[in-house]
């Protein structure tokens, strides 16, 4: 592997850190930011950007979790109750994506995010 | 209520390995409507929730050789700062303003994706 140069620090530095602002501030992964700032910016192939985006999640989840458990806003049962599932959903989601046409599902998907932040809000 | 969560869960699975949103922005108003806590208390156990589902997906997307594991662990310990000083400031702003901005959240997501899927005929 190549030696990572300071410009390369500054560039993962810089896209590190709006990713974990933005996670820490939403309660999210920050893949909407890491993939497309890696794909635009740093060059990365889109896959390259989801699979490496995951790994860079790990970290900043996890420490955005400890932070939170500190406030005592975390719920494990809660976390379990939603997260292990999810892990069976990932299986599942990323075999589909191999066999279904991703378009109408993908506008159904955004139709039933925007149903869900409008609820959000009016709740 | 255990039995929504389990499909909250699954679904935010589901599209997380199908349209790479991470579970977050599933879990979060997911979290908010079956336990009916605040946003604050969604979001923090949304973020433990997600360890495991990029945990699971790192390791699937390893296997392809999708990982630049070196950038994405300097990614992660760079980000750490960041994302602790997110979360002392959504601990610090008023929840309503923060459930306002993460509906916004949601809506960019859905047009980003929604424009993606149309683009791609």
């Amino acid at each position: 592997m190549p030696p990572v140069t300071r410009r390369r620090w500054l560039e993962l530095g810089a896209i590190g850190t709006a990713a974990g602002l933005f996670s820490g501030l939403f309660g999210v992964g920050g893949g909407s930011i890491l993939v497309p700032l890696l794909v635009l910016w740093l060059g990365y192939e889109t896959r390259e950007a989801t699979g490496t985006s995951l790994a860079a999640i790990i970290v900043i989840a996890a420490l955005a979790a400890a932070l939170q458990g500190a406030y005592g806003n975390v719920d494990a049962a809660h976390a379990a109750a939603v997260g292990l599932p999810a892990v069976a959903g990932v299986v599942g989601g990323t075999w589909l994506q191999q066999r279904v046409g991703a378009r109408a599902l993908t506008l159904a998907f955004s139709a039933f995010l925007v149903a869900l932040a409008i609820l959000l809000v009016v709740e | 209520m255990i039995a929504e969560a389990i499909v909250a869960g699954l679904v935010a699975g589901v599209v997380s390995g199908m349209f790479g949103v991470g579970g977050g922005v599933v879990f979060v108003p997911a979290l908010v409507f079956v336990y009916d806590v605040g946003q604050v208390e969604a979001e923090a156990t949304s973020l433990l929730a997600i360890i495991p589902v990029a945990l699971v997906g790192a390791w699937r997307q390893h296997g392809y050789g999708n990982v630049r594991v070196r950038e994405g662990l300097l990614l992660g310990v760079l980000g750490v700062a960041g994302a602790l000083l997110g979360v002392v400031a959504a601990n610090a702003i008023p929840e309503g303003a923060l459930k306002f901005a993460f509906a916004g959240l949601m809506v960019v997501v859905a047009v980003q994706l929604a424009r993606d899927a149309l683009r791609e005929e």
